[in-house]
């Protein structure tokens, strides 16, 4: 299905997947934050972003000429957060200690970039980052930086009439820096997404709207890294990255509890016992 | 407050087959049970708000009693022309549901708080405004709504709402209910903070203070009656909401109130400041975070009757 055959990942970044998850997983049991699977399924497409391909760094927080990338699936925060504490942008503790009844700055949406350096965009609700992204390609093609603009979409997300709007939009002004990764693991919060709305076909829809639309194993990361650097034409690059929802721990994969759904203690253990965390 | 709603929704659906319940891709197993016996009158629109409303108004001009239902951020802003022209311009009786009103869901930022969501339904002709301050007035206020034959927006809260009646109250949309009497202050309240109030008049009777306590569920249209009554009896009036102090329930009373002639109380209000709250928190910190707590009440109170 996919059509770049990878090379094999590079076992950093495997590596870092797994911890990622572990990561992730232990931090939603301990503080009760959903969408637990919502966060699995994208955490091999933020390991390909934030440890080889995005030009960013704790400090460069505030440079103009970064590469910025947008959750704009913004329930997905908790493993951006913890992506971003591996990346060095603020300390983990902060995470884990972070107070969630009284004011603490990591919930379960990003904060807005002034907040917390890292984070381009507070989303939460959907729809919204994909619009955000196109300003801030338009922004960067207006002074002339070459850097590269990536979303982060959900399939439900591709609901949203704003993400159409601002596709068609993309596509007739060419912005060429802009990249789309739809995480396409096939539920959103009530049914499946194929059911809600003809989603599918999804990436013949992307290249009707003009863009250039690939297909991939979105947990394949040496696949996810060929197609995302690979070399661009003069249309915006969407990439259908089929995901598993709650892929990584096997009794949440393709189940949409865990959309809700936070891990017993148990559970963490047996969930980190599977990404070979803990023997 | 959510469990009482889906409850009261299938009720009606199966009461009256042409509601329909319009939900945004949410209520996870809320409605199983209605969907079982109506399969075809339990929609999932997925997550497009303003399309939802105007299926909902191209539902309603077709005869059909459409339910819209989702986060009330999205059920609201997102889709407010569409409430204006497809709804409120053609007055299709839809009945729009915002589910987790307020700070109901400050875990989870911002993007999910709704303070500013009273003010701007109310400016839309037509349109009535209906919050009710616990799970057992959800039930009568929907089947108030769709016996109403025009656009009615329903504010509920989420969760774990106490009741603050011993029995099911009779709801006529327009017309407050009186919680309790009292002589020297009259708190005005909508939504779940009418338990707020309660507690409030609790605390003034400890200090010698005799407060009444009035439930405008409905804020537009305004029981114009019940505010002649009051402005003509007390000196001072609070008037509390789970909302911003901009153009809620103490705007449409300030409104009200200002080009009256006669003596008038002295007017104030417990809303939230106009800025946004960028940390998360449970309910009760953002709450205490904005001001909205039984000590802002007894607090303007306090000022308002100089003591």
């Amino acid at each position: 299905m996919s059509q770049f055959r990878s090379d094999a990942a590079p076992p950093r970044l495997t590596a870092i997947a797994a911890e990622l998850r572990g990561r992730i997983v232990e931090y939603s049991g301990k503080t009760k934050t959903p969408h637990l699977a919502s966060c699995l399924s994208c955490v091999d497409i933020l390991a390909a972003y934030y440890f080889d391909i995005l030009r960013v760094a704790p400090d460069r927080a505030a440079d103009p000429g970064r590469d910025r990338f947008i959750l704009s699936k913004g329930h997905a925060a908790p493993a951006l957060f913890q992506v971003l504490a591996m990346a060095g942008f603020f300390p983990a503790e902060e995470l884990w200690h972070s107070d969630h009844n009284n004011g603490g700055l990591f919930g379960e949406h990003p904060p807005t970039p002034g907040d917390l350096p890292g984070i381009e965009a507070a989303t939460g609700s959907l729809g919204h980052g994909l619009p955000m992204a196109v300003g801030m390609a338009l922004a960067g093609r207006l002074g002339g930086a070459g850097y590269r603009i990536d979303v982060l979409l959900g399939d439900g997300e591709c609901n949203e009439g704003t993400i159409w709007e601002a596709a068609m939009l993309a596509a007739g002004q060419r912005l060429s820096q802009l990249t789309v990764v739809v995480d396409f693991n096939k539920w959103q919060a009530t049914d499946r997404s194929c059911e809600v709305m003809a989603l599918a076909p999804l990436v013949e829809k992307w290249r009707a709207f003009q863009w250039e639309a690939v297909e991939v194993d979105g947990h394949d990361i040496g696949a996810l890294l060929k197609v995302l650097k690979a070399p661009r034409s003069d249309k915006p690059l969407a990439v259908i990255a089929h995901t598993v929802k709650g892929k990584g721990v096997s009794f949440m994969e393709d189940d949409n509890n865990w959309h809700y759904r936070t891990p017993t203690p148990a559970e963490v253990e047996a969930a980190k016992r599977e990404l070979g965390l803990i023997s | 407050m959510r469990n009482s709603f889906a409850d009261a929704l299938h009720e009606a659906a199966v009461e009256d087959d042409r509601v329909v319940l319009l939900s945004g891709d949410i209520g996870n197993r809320l409605f199983d049970r209605t969907k079982a016996v109506a399969a075809n009158r339990v929609i999932n629109v997925g997550i497009a708000e303003q399309n939802m409303m105007g299926v909902a108004a191209g539902m309603a001009l077709s005869g059909y009693r459409p339910v819209v239902y989702t986060i009330t951020p999205f059920t609201t802003y997102r889709c407010f022309e569409q409430i204006r022209v497809d709804v409120c311009y053609h007055e299709a009786p839809v009945v729009i549901v915002g589910t987790g009103s307020g700070l109901s869901y400050a875990s989870l930022g911002p993007t999910h708080h709704s303070m500013e969501d009273i003010a701007l339904l109310r400016t839309l002709p037509g349109m009535t405004v209906f919050c009710p301050a616990c799970p057992l007035e959800v039930g009568a206020g929907l089947r108030a709504a769709l016996a109403h034959d025009g656009p009615v927006y329903i504010r509920l809260g989420k969760k774990g709402e106490p009741n603050l009646h011993d029995a099911v109250p009779q709801i006529t949309l327009g017309k407050a209910i009186t919680m309790q009497d009292g002589s020297d202050v009259c708190l005005i309240a909508t939504g779940p903070v009418v338990g707020l109030a309660m507690d409030a008049a609790k605390m003034l009777a400890k200090a010698g203070i005799s407060a009444r306590v009035e439930n405008f569920h409905t804020v537009k249209p305004l029981d114009v009656a019940r505010l002649d009554e009051i402005t003509a009896r007390y000196r001072a009036v609070v008037v509390i909401e789970e909302h911003g102090r901009i153009g809620g329930l103490f705007g449409a009373i300030a409104e009200w109130m200002a080009p009256r002639e006669g003596a008038r109380p002295v007017l104030a209000g417990v809303g939230a400041e106009d800025k946004f709250l960028h940390k998360v928190g449970s309910q009760e910190f953002a709450r205490s975070y904005f001001g909205i707590s039984t000590e802002a009440i007894v607090d303007q109170v306090r000022r308002a009757l100089h003591t």
